[in-house]
């Protein structure tokens, strides 16, 4: 697999009310390979989405991504693009899928319409070839009334619809990375599976890799290749989806399995984690997870933790010694 | 927009108000268009000893104290009239929306700026500022009445289309859109303008009242439309004296500009339900 997109020190910051900055997002490595799916796992507030923004310079004023980021997208530098050299990335080469379909279509405006417009904002061609290329495009995100679909306005479609159409006007620019933004997130299980089938039956025929940002790891497994996961706006691990399932390195790796229900155990086995993930300016100068964490060590409160390399691609910020046979 | 202009019409005619307003102005327009030249004034020559006299099967509308037919007034007037207010109003919308959707998408120092200058101006009366602009020429040429009206009208609109702009730039459809590589021009006109339309027309049809009004209080004033061409806020306050002998002086010109202003009025309510898709 060849390198599609490398994060190196990715830092945002924010303006603070009293003068100083909140850093959301902090000196986050991450890279992507062609065609493959990378899951981005954190709470909310973690700077996941953050994140994926930053990849498409769309950072919220009056954030800034701090000079000393790279984002490089096959050797081209994108953290410094503006202008047309920005918007020929945006849905060219990198599309996004938000959470919310109702709101991330435009309500006055049929499906069709703003397909037909995320087609062309590329590409050249004739109304009549951008509207056939709009309703295959919607046959091929799974809709099952393509020709329907194209005439209809956002509120007329179920969530599941909607979702397929903003999948489809993400695929308009045949993008080289889909970021999937917590795209099922709003949607009921059944179907949230199905429209995840959809993306990684395109993911495979279309050879694009796949950015899926999400807080659930339920449907990270079987589907991501690789998993990094989010805290408090630093990755803590980072690795394959098997050894990530099957051994945990980070304790708030650890503490996120045990939150989740499992058919096997009891209900009452459910472990939470107490507190909610601090605020960027609550961050004590040691390890971010410190206080949640059921096994920190007093140098934990001060010390900044290394990032512990276990496997070539994979790491764990942490203290504790890794262990081997878990 | 809906689809097409044509969509979003089809739309507000299935509403009653919507339909009432279309055919009123329609009517309205094509008798400003078109019957001028067929209602040639029998009685063009002032006479002051006939005096005004009673509407009757020659004058439908009676005549004015000069023994002018109103009917044929009414409808030069209302040429006048209407042209001088969807003028005027185009203007002030265009300059409005353009000031708002640049302070509100841009932001920063630009904002700051406009706005600054938006509540100044919003702090004068407009007809002080009307009456100081159009004090400059003896006879008040026509354009330069389009234009004074225009450009003072626009402070309120460009609030509006500013605070519209904030409210949508941060929706995620806005998002989406500068994510899918869309040209900021694009963004703007198809997906923040069309959403802030609905308020837009709101302010577009008060807008065409405000300056029907407002032009034939500075008719009064001298300061309007020169007689003796006639307006319909002039055809008014010239019959003030008469309003008691001969009431048809005032009535007809008077209705015109009721009917006119309330047919905008209802249109404007029925292209603002038209253009949210979930009332369909």
């Amino acid at each position: 697999m060849t390198l599609l997109l490398e994060i190196r020190d990715l830092t945002i910051r924010f303006p603070a009310a009293r003068g100083g900055t909140s850093v959301p997002v902090s000196h986050v490595n991450l890279s992507i390979m062609r065609g493959e799916t990378l899951a981005l796992v954190g709470e909310s507030g973690s700077g996941k989405s953050l994140t994926g923004l930053a990849l498409l310079g769309l950072v919220p004023p009056p954030g800034l991504v701090d000079p000393a980021s790279s984002i490089r997208l096959d050797d081209q530098e994108i953290t410094t693009l503006r202008g047309e050299a920005l918007r020929a990335i945006r849905g060219r080469r990198i599309g996004i899928v938000f959470q919310d379909a109702l709101t991330s279509l435009t309500p006055v405006l049929t499906v069709g319409s703003q397909l037909r417009e995320a087609i062309t904002a590329h590409r050249r061609m004739s109304a009549a070839a951008a509207r056939a290329a709009a309703i295959a495009l919607l046959g091929e995100a799974g809709l099952p009334d393509p020709a329907g679909s194209f005439a209809a306005y956002p509120h007329e479609l179920s969530g599941g619809q909607r979702q397929r159409a903003l999948i489809a006007i993400a695929l308009a620019g045949e993008p080289d990375l889909l970021i999937a933004d917590e795209a099922t997130t709003a949607l009921d299980v059944t179907i949230q599976a199905q429209v995840l089938e959809t993306l990684d039956r395109l993911r495979t025929s279309r050879g694009m890799a796949v950015l899926l940002i999400t807080h659930d790891l339920g449907i990270v497994a079987g589907r991501a290749d690789r998993v990094a996961v989010m805290y408090a706006g630093q990755i803590v691990e980072e690795a394959a989806t098997p050894r990530l399932f099957a051994a945990p390195a980070h304790p708030y790796t650890r503490a996120l399995f045990r939150a989740i229900p499992r058919l096997e155990s009891a209900a009452d086995e459910l472990t939470p984690i107490p507190g909610s993930v601090p605020l960027p300016d609550e961050w004590n100068p040691g390890c971010r997870f410190q206080p949640r964490c059921s096994e920190a060590l007093p140098r934990c409160v001060t010390l900044e933790p290394p990032v512990v390399p276990l496997a070539p691609g994979e790491n764990s910020r942490c203290w504790l010694p890794a262990r081997d046979a878990r | 927009m809906i689809g097409s202009f044509g969509e979003l019409l089809r739309r507000a005619w299935r509403n009653p108000s919507g339909r009432f307003g279309m055919l009123a102005l329609a009517v309205l327009a094509l008798a400003a268009l078109l019957a001028p030249p067929l209602l040639k004034d029998p009685a063009a020559m002032p006479d002051v000893v006939a005096g005004a006299t009673a509407p009757s099967l020659a004058h439908p509308f009676g005549t004015d104290q000069l023994n002018r037919d109103i009917l044929a007034r009414v409808v030069n007037g209302g040429r006048i009239s209407l042209a001088v207010a969807g003028l005027a109003v185009l203007l002030s919308l265009g300059v409005g929306s353009l000031v708002g959707l640049v302070a509100g998408y841009v932001g920063g120092w630009l904002d700051a700026v406009l706005m600054r200058t938006v509540d100044a101006a919003l702090a004068i009366p407009r007809l002080f500022v009307i009456l100081l602009l159009l004090v400059v020429w003896e006879r008040i040429p026509l354009g330069a009445l389009i234009l004074v009206l225009g450009t003072t009208g626009w402070f309120a609109t460009s609030r509006l289309v500013r605070g519209e702009v904030l409210r949508l730039r941060h929706e995620p459809f806005v998002l989406a859109a500068e994510g899918l590589g869309m040209r900021a021009r694009r963004t703007i006109t198809r997906h923040l303008l069309p959403n802030a339309a609905g308020p837009l027309l709101v302010a577009a049809t008060l807008g065409v009242g405000d300056v029907i009004l407002l032009e034939a209080g500075l008719s009064f004033l001298g300061l309007g439309i020169q007689p003796p061409t006639p307006s319909w806020g002039g055809m008014v306050l010239d019959a003030r004296p008469l309003i008691v002998s001969a009431p048809w002086t005032a009535i007809f010109p008077g209705a015109a500009i009721v009917v006119t202003v309330l047919s905008v009025n209802l249109l404007g309510d029925a292209l603002q339900a038209a253009l949210d898709p979930r009332s369909a």
